[in-house]
């Protein structure tokens, strides 16, 4: 597939250069960039119809309630849940697992379990951890193998008919590996565990259906797919939602108030207390238009050309040891030096157009599972080519160089 | 854009591969981790306090090129000096990696550290040791054993 020439002309900043070079961003996992139609809608949005949602008798209110709503309706279709109602706008990932923490979590009994897996993120750890302190639960961490992966044996054996709640991430953000999620969650529903899927990683990659995976719950985040930042949705099982208490309280998530009593909205509406990201939910449903253009199986092809690519080529360079080996991995190579600390990289790198994250990528346990304080990692979309790739190796060869 | 020799200088890739006065110090007077959680660079400075001189210094940790080179130097410096000297120094030091004033002659081999000036998000990197030095001298904390 030729990706690269008519792809990057949708993506404007693509064009641009830092410290005198043509960037190459390779930090897709931290952010992904927008195209043309995104920043349009947004912006449209902006000079033509902005006013609240909801609730308005005026037109600008009936657009941009509009909007707002065909924007649930796109991601609705989109991953092929069953209904709008099943589709909260949050902030983000974080927010959505959050949601799902501090309201659903209010159902687990002193000496319930939540599993969580090693490999995580800290926004499906940390929320996880405060729940368990909370209310006296077990945390148990699924351990994942030298190679990257979650040991399914273990899994297996971990769960029983205490676990109230599995969390795990679909694709992982430090290591690339595309967990088995479709097993796990029928495995924990056979034990009668509820499961959220951390899907932040995965959506910029391959389409999701929350129907066929038979998640409960799965968590985005917009500025990982091609979106602005600040908005991200939750998926949700209806018959769950319904049962789930409110997670913030005021204003749009109410019906009646009095002060005797109030009634809370219906769904979606009861998790979106307060006046929401308009922009924001309007850029991620055209996020979301763009998505549905690209034909994911040839993305999956050239995706994983260029990561084979680059693990190649970064492997060729002496001295450099990437971290984990999945099967299956999507997006991210984590990688260092042994004399040379990920942040110099960062910095050399970066002087030759080149932006990677460097760091513990929020995910502390894994680095202190491979013992390793920082890695270097480089992260990919469908509008990086191997031009690229070759030259963050180039830049990468500086970097050996000065620290020789 | 200035080179990245200017950051990498000869003096802090040379710190960086030998560190002085590196290792755990068995009886310090005090004992300071320095963390810079956005990075994870981590070090822990042990010090000796001897008629209000630092008649010993030592560090441990791991980071960058320009944390570890900076605690090197730090401690090759500051070994010696009075407290209220060092924590003037110390000052010296804050002004001339996050200002744009000139930069003092009297800072001798420190004055390698001013390439980060043009690095923002490395400034840390640089202050970190100074930072946790600073703390510990300045506070009223008692002191800290390792016993």
């Amino acid at each position: 597939m030729n990706s690269s020439s008519q792809t990057r002309k949708d993506f404007p900043i693509l064009e641009r250069n830092i410290n005198n070079k043509p960037l190459v961003y390779l930090d897709n996992a931290a952010s992904t960039q927008r195209p043309l139609s995104v920043i349009n809608a947004v912006s449209n949005y902006e000079m033509n119809y902005h006013s609240n949602v909801h609730r308005g008798v005026h037109k600008l209110s009936e657009l941009s309630t509009n909007a707002f709503e065909s924007s649930r309706n796109k991601i609705k279709n989109y991953i092929n849940a069953e209904s709008e109602r099943e589709i909260i706008f949050t902030r983000g990932a974080t927010e959505s697992i959050n949601i799902v923490a501090s309201s659903f979590g209010q159902s687990f009994k002193s000496g319930d379990e939540i599993m969580v897996s090693q490999m995580e993120h800290h926004s499906n750890i940390v929320p996880w951890q405060n729940i368990c302190k909370k209310n006296n639960l077990k945390l148990i961490m699924i351990p994942i193998s030298k190679d990257g992966e979650i040991i399914l044996d273990e899994f297996a054996k971990l769960l029983n008919s205490n676990t109230k709640l599995v969390a795990i991430t679909h694709v992982s953000n430090a290591l690339g590996t595309i967990n088995p999620i479709k097993k796990m969650i029928h495995q924990a529903h056979e034990k009668g565990a509820v499961v959220i899927i951390d899907g932040a990683q995965a959506m910029s990659h391959m389409k999701i259906d929350v129907t066929e995976l038979d998640c409960d719950f799965y968590a985005m985040s917009g500025h990982k797919m091609f979106a602005p930042t600040g908005i991200g949705a939750l998926y949700g099982k209806e018959k769950l939602l319904d049962g789930m208490p409110p997670y913030q309280f005021g204003g749009e998530m109410i019906l009646s108030v009095n002060f005797k009593e109030t009634i809370y909205n219906e769904l979606p509406y009861k998790f979106e207390a307060g006046t929401p990201n308009i922009s924001g939910v309007i850029g991620l449903g055209a996020a979301i238009d763009y998505l549905n253009n690209l034909n994911f199986d040839d993305i999956k092809k050239y995706e994983l050309n260029l990561l084979n690519y680059l693990s190649e080529k970064l492997l060729q360079i002496s001295g450099l040891k990437i971290i984990g080996k999945p099967k299956n991995r999507s997006g991210v190579i984590s990688f260092m030096f042994d004399n040379i600390h990920a942040h110099d990289i960062g910095t050399i790198v970066d002087k030759e157009g080149v932006a990677i994250r460097t760091g513990h990528h929020c995910a502390q346990p894994i680095m202190d599972f491979y013992e390793v304080s920082a890695t270097a990692r480089a992260s990919i979309a469908h509008y990086n080519t191997k031009n690229d790739i070759d030259v963050l190796i180039e830049a990468l060869n500086k970097v050996k160089e000065i620290f020789s | 854009m200035t080179d990245l020799t200017d950051l990498y200088k000869q003096v802090i890739l040379d710190h960086n591969k030998n560190p002085r006065n590196f290792g755990r110090m068995k009886k310090a007077d005090k004992v300071i981790e320095g963390f810079n959680p956005l990075c994870g660079d981590k070090i822990t400075l042990y010090v000796c306090l001897k008629k209000n001189t630092l008649s010993k210094i030592s560090f441990i940790g791991t980071g960058c090129a320009i944390s570890i080179a900076s605690s090197s130097l730090m401690t090759e410096k500051v070994l010696g000096m009075k407290i209220d000297e060092s924590i003037l120094f110390f000052n010296k030091i804050h002004k001339m990696l996050t200002s744009n004033d000139p930069i003092n002659d009297d800072l001798g081999k420190l004055n390698s550290l001013a390439g980060v000036r043009e690095y923002p998000t490395r400034i840390k990197c640089a202050s970190l040791a100074w930072h946790a030095l600073n703390q510990t001298l300045t506070s009223k904390d008692k002191v800290i054993s390792t016993e």
